[in-house]
């Protein structure tokens, strides 16, 4: 009985010494496998478009003519148009965003600001599909009936302005953007301003500075790295969005100067003929697209990281 | 004195100004809301929900098949993404040295940042050309795999607000770092984590993209997860971009559907941690 106590004690400590490796490699395990997948995710889309890469090289960013019919593959109308629709989206979003962020962050009381905020986390969740039917069916015939006709008895002069009007195109896919990008810069914004100290407010109110002086020129420039890591996240998302912007953009694989103009975007442009694709090389060009815009989201996302992370660590306390 | 009262002016304008910036931008929310309700609200019926879709030009019929055919997906992308999301936050919370811990969570952030139609065309790669169709489990697979950093990255920040006395109580009383992790630090994260988990699915409930080239569509309904299923979104993207005013009719009540799923496990989770939040 005696000889036994020391064995059990032993055992029990080897169980305990397995079960804590076990926990330890399995969870590891699996956070392996995720980093496995996004390494994976760029490899696929590296070798599914290699037949692509090496017939068109750099040039397809440039090539202006996609006729698949013909066996012409050039992504620049693809690639203008979600330039120019994360472009209008971010003139939109980043005003009226860092505005609302502002006034939750420091004006709105608590109990306001926490429903409001609400609000705005909830605007996020609304699910792109869902943006694209209310373009479709309200946003396109205001722009078609009121908006665009408006702007070009105004600015009708200028080839941003000119030209026939569809209500689908790139001001509309701008605008849908906008609304889908902005809880993202309104939510990120009003978290770094809330990590600015205390006493930069007071001191500067202490000086004489009015609430809004004190914003401008103390509390925005103090967090002004995180607001733009909030942008730049926000940009990642306009960059890569498809489904709304598929539904207002009006699919036109062609560069127009009028922001009137139905046009296509690069997310579209996969959604919407991956699966009517029919021969190798224009899926090949398709993944392609798709390669260049997880580069190009990657890169934006990663720095938007750790600009995030830098004004978080600089903030610390409130 | 006039410059005095031009700072005062400039104040109250620009203070203004980000008070209505802040009512446009939950406004929006309220249109979307409105309109959806609305519309969505006058055709919804019980066919919508039991019956099939009708071919083409005649009126009637409903999206049973995409309602379930979502439900499907999602329990798919749950069975692989949240053991997978929730393993990797245990690891980065409780056993990985910071700074693996750091690379890691930065991999999750670009994994969540990938737009999810490039998901789809790796999905593609993956599984739809080697089985050489369309399938539910593909497309299930595709909305796992934009699940796991979601769950991965809240359900850490969720595990990381337990205080670390609970732990150092629990070695301190002989217990493993197994022991501790499993049965001290999870269960007391996990409401939360189950909300972040909710959260998470009620995200790719409404995700489209992923699934127009792997789980495709389907008219019928779709037994088992091996041939292609509808899903409620990818209904409202191909009702809402055709054009016979009765598709556009279901379209809307299909909207007001996933929003209203959507919005309540956001709602309920923002509940729970609200509750959590006042309590502790």
């Amino acid at each position: 009985m005696d000889a036994a106590v020391p064995i059990l004690r032993r055992r029990r400590a080897l169980q305990a010494r397995v079960g804590d490796l076990l926990g330890h490699w399995v969870t590891a395990m699996c956070a392996a496998v995720v980093v496995a997948i996004t390494v994976l995710i760029a490899y696929e889309l590296w070798s599914s478009s290699a037949m692509a890469r090496r017939l068109f090289g750099f040039a397809f960013l440039f090539e202006q003519h996609w006729d698949p019919v013909a066996g012409r593959f050039g992504a620049a109308p693809f690639v203008y148009g979600t330039l120019v629709t994360s472009a209008l989206a971010l003139l939109f979003a980043v005003p009226l965003g860092l505005g609302a962020a502002i006034f939750l962050a420091e004006l709105a009381p608590p109990r306001l600001s926490r429903s409001l905020g609400l609000g705005v986390e909830l605007l996020a969740g609304v699910p792109s599909v869902i943006y694209g039917l209310v373009g479709l069916a309200v946003l396109v015939p205001i722009m078609r009936e009121w908006v665009e006709p408006g702007l070009q008895a105004i600015a009708g002069f200028l080839p941003l302005f000119s030209g026939p009007i569809y209500g689908v195109g790139y001001l509309t896919a701008g605008l849908v953007l906008a609304a889908m990008v902005l809880p993202f810069i309104v939510s990120v914004g009003r978290e770094v301003l809330l990590a600015v100290p205390r006493d930069q407010r007071e001191a500067a109110l202490a000086l004489g500075a009015t609430r809004w002086e004190t914003i401008a020129h103390v509390v925005v420039p103090y967090a002004r790295v995180g607001l733009l890591g909030g942008i730049m996240l926000a940009l990642g998302r306009a960059l890569g969005e498809t489904m709304a912007v598929t539904m207002v953009i009006g699919s036109r694989p062609e560069i127009a100067l009028s922001l009137f103009a139905p046009g296509h975007s690069m997310a579209a442009v996969i959604a919407n003929e991956f699966t009517e694709a029919a021969d190798e090389l224009y899926l090949q060009a398709l993944v392609e697209i798709g390669l260049v815009l997880f580069g190009v989201t990657m890169a934006v996302n990663g720095l938007a990281r750790l600009m995030i992370a830098r004004i978080r660590r600089a903030g610390g306390g409130r | 004195m006039t410059r005095n009262r031009r700072r005062r002016v400039t104040n109250t304008v620009m203070l203004g100004l980000t008070a209505c910036a802040a009512l446009a931008a939950t406004s929006i929310l309220f249109l979307i809301l409105a309109y959806l309700i609305v519309k969505g609200g006058a055709s919804i019926n019980v066919a919508f929900f039991t019956q099939l879709p009708r071919p083409v030009g005649e009126v009637g019929g409903g999206m049973g098949n995409a309602i379930v055919g979502s439900a499907k997906l999602i329990a798919i992308a749950a069975c692989l993404g949240l053991p997978l999301g929730f393993a990797t936050a245990v690891y980065l919370s409780e056993f990985a040295p910071p700074r693996v811990a750091s690379a890691i969570r930065y991999v999750l952030d670009l994994l969540n940042g990938v737009p999810s139609i490039v998901i789809g065309i790796f999905v593609y790669a993956l599984l739809v050309i080697p089985m050489r169709h369309f399938s539910t489990v593909a497309g299930g697979v595709a909305l796992g795999l934009i699940i796991i950093p979601v769950v991965g990255r809240s359900a850490e920040e969720f595990l990381r607000t337990i205080p670390s006395s609970w732990r150092e109580a629990s070695l301190a009383l002989g217990a493993t770092r197994a022991t501790t992790v499993f049965r001290v630090v999870v269960p007391a994260a996990l409401p939360a984590m189950v909300t972040a988990a909710m959260l998470a699915l009620a995200r790719v409930a409404g995700e489209t993209a992923p699934l127009l080239f792997t789980a495709l569509n389907n008219r019928f309904w779709s037994p088992g997860i091996n041939q292609p299923t509808a899903s409620l979104p990818v209904m409202i993207f191909t009702y809402a971009i055709s054009p016979y005013p009765d598709w556009h009719r279901q379209a809307w009540a299909a909207g007001l559907v996933l929003l209203a799923l959507v919005l309540a496990a956001n709602v309920a989770a923002g509940l729970v941690l609200w509750k959590r939040m006042g309590a502790g």
